[in-house]
């Protein structure tokens, strides 16, 4: 079997997922406006970290682990998110039975803007090379395995980490991964007209797009259960492809239908047996309305559904993860988050999508993703 | 059906083509990838009006595989279970670069949809799929050189699990000044074994 061990969130609401998750709880949005020529000539919405407060932070740990050299913004967030899901478990990074899986779209793009200052080796903007970094900070000795997915990466990093897992490569895996925001990203989403003037509005009557943000978040995952608390495991995952559009959902919301179909056969599991749904929920029209139409395809139109992307806007490679650890804390407190953002139904489907954050309990979860390139992946987990 | 074999593999670098290490179209005239690509193309004849809204990379991913899937009866198959497994160094490093300079200066900023997209390893994925009609798992892994442990480890996984039964797997790659594609297909039947060290052997077979 393939435990959850610890977790961490680094973002706008704090640096782990406890301070992340009781700001959702308390109603805080890290989506705020942004206006920095930097990343956009005009305002936009987006949930950014607090330098100061990261470099902070990075600086104690790198003194802790004896470390002096140059990281860049994104290294320090991953860093930093690995080292607090380590102190909260017994996992060994050093062991060569440990690997290291890095989920991120986009890596230390910035790098590449001549605006930027860096006089870093200009490897530095390969993703394997990022891993690299990760793999010599934490003296791990495997090679730090990089995935690149679009918006699934998170969520297919770490089926990929259960899959290591149950097929024995590995006895732990630490799944991190993250993104930030920049010129590069924020200038894209704009030409492609998909982010909202506002904070993201999730299965809204009135969304108008997504929101940007920047986050790391880490998933540590291991063969061997947790003695002292309630442990909660993998059961089944899945990814699919729409083969329908490079930049837009199937209508018919079919890639994402089949890679639920395939988690939950993998995770033996019926649909009523589905306590809550963690969504992808962009908040754009497409992407929403596709998803209700996978979860009612499976007669999951009464299993409570979220999406957070209201508290912390679109983290791209980081938001599977993230998100998977704010579905741990949710299933660990018998708590589900309300969808920040949402007022009134905007898709066709009658889906059951949150509204109040309260009280249920949860057994097994789902959790679903999609992104470009016809990309879907689907999660099962559930408490033992 | 109890084991994976290759049945087939094909190489593109310096302007060739190879098909199981065999040369099948070459243009030694070409200059640099959008040229030979170009040449490809016109010789495939494959009528695909979307081959010229890719980057180049995915340009590069799709005639490996129209080359790969020519004679491969892949609609024995259920289309959720041909999967896609693809490597390589430097993601979409040249699409990133001509997408960072329409941003990179205000007074002349010019960011593109049709630039942008293309920023992602995974949207040459996407494209073989359409093509294909391929719905099976995608995965897409940045490695600093062609792993075929890596991706074997992985096919067999997903195999193993349930997950497929059909597989294009490989590495495309596009540097700042050079490109590489080695694709293979792996299923219940061919002629080569499917293990780390036989994928190594095809892949260094035209170097």
């Amino acid at each position: 079997m393939v435990y959850f061990k610890s977790h961490n969130i680094i973002s706008s609401l704090g640096f782990t997922t406890e301070e992340n998750f009781d700001s959702m709880v308390a109603d805080k949005i890290g989506i705020t406006s942004i206006s920095d020529s930097r990343y956009y000539p005009e305002a936009f919405p987006a949930s950014m970290i607090d330098e100061n407060k990261l470099n902070k932070e990075f600086d104690i740990i790198a003194e802790n682990y004896s470390n002096s050299n140059n990281y860049t913004k994104l290294e320090k967030m991953l860093i930093i998110s690995v080292v607090d899901a380590l102190s909260k478990t017994y996992v060994d990074i050093i062991s060569s039975r440990t690997a290291i899986v890095l989920s991120t779209t986009k890596g230390n793009i910035d790098l590449l803007s001549n605006n930027n200052e860096n006089t870093l080796d200009s490897q530095r903007v390969l993703l394997w090379k990022l891993g690299e970094v990760i793999q010599d900070f934490f003296s791990n000795s495997n090679k730090v395995i990089v995935i690149s997915n679009a918006c699934i990466s998170g969520v297919l990093a770490i089926n990929t980490a259960a899959m290591y897992i149950e097929s024995g490569q590995f006895d732990n895996v630490v799944v991190t991964g993250g993104d930030i925001v920049t010129r590069f990203v924020v200038s894209g989403f704009m030409s492609f007209m998909s982010l909202s003037p506002t904070a993201c509005k999730p299965f809204d009557k009135d969304r108008d797009g997504l929101s940007l943000g920047e986050a790391a978040g880490t998933i540590i995952l291991s063969k061997f259960p947790d003695k002292a608390t309630q442990n909660i495991i993998f059961k089944g995952g899945a990814t699919a492809n729409d083969a329908n559009h490079i930049s837009g959902p199937s209508r018919t919301g079919e890639g994402s239908y089949i890679a639920i179909k395939k988690a939950m056969n993998q995770a033996n599991i019926n649909p009523e047996k589905v306590d809550h749904i963690s969504s992808h929920g962009t908040a754009t029209p497409y992407n929403d309305e596709m998803e209700s139409i996978a979860i009612e395809r499976h007669g999951l139109e009464n299993s409570p559904v979220n999406s957070i992307k209201g508290y912390l806007g679109h983290t791209l490679g980081a938001a599977g993860i993230i998100e998977t650890a704010i579905l741990l804390e949710e299933m660990r407190q018998n708590t589900v988050l309300k969808t920040a953002g949402y007022n009134e139904s905007g898709v066709s489907q009658p889906i059951n999508i949150i509204e109040n954050t309260s009280d249920v309990e949860l057994v097994s979860c789902l959790k679903m993703a999609s992104g470009f390139g016809g990309s879907n992946a689907a999660m099962v987990i559930s408490k033992v | 059906m109890n084991k994976l074999f290759v049945k087939k593999y094909c190489h593109i670098r310096n302007n060739s083509i190879y098909v199981d290490g065999e040369l099948l179209y070459s243009d030694k005239e070409a200059e640099g990838l959008r040229s030979f690509e170009k040449s490809v193309y016109r010789h495939l004849k494959p009528s695909y009006n979307k081959f010229f809204k890719m980057d180049e990379i995915s340009k590069l991913g799709f005639l490996a595989a129209e080359v790969l899937l020519s004679d491969i009866d892949t609609s024995s198959y259920n289309e959720e279970d041909i999967s896609i497994i693809l490597s390589n160094s430097h993601s979409t490093l040249v699409t990133d670069q001509n997408h960072q300079l329409t941003v990179d200066d205000y007074d002349n900023f010019f960011p593109s949809p049709s630039v942008f997209v293309y920023t992602l390893p995974n949207i040459m994925i996407g494209e073989i799929s359409i093509r294909h009609k391929f719905r099976g798992e995608n995965t897409f892994f940045i490695v600093e050189n062609f792993n075929a442990e890596l991706i074997t480890n992985h096919i067999n996984s997903l195999f193993l699990t349930r997950k497929s039964k059909a597989f294009l797997g490989g590495w495309v790659n596009q540097s700042e000044d050079d490109y590489e594609a080695f694709l293979y297909w792996v299923s219940g039947e061919g002629d080569f074994k499917h293990n780390a060290t036989e994928i190594n052997r095809l892949y260094k077979l035209i170097s």
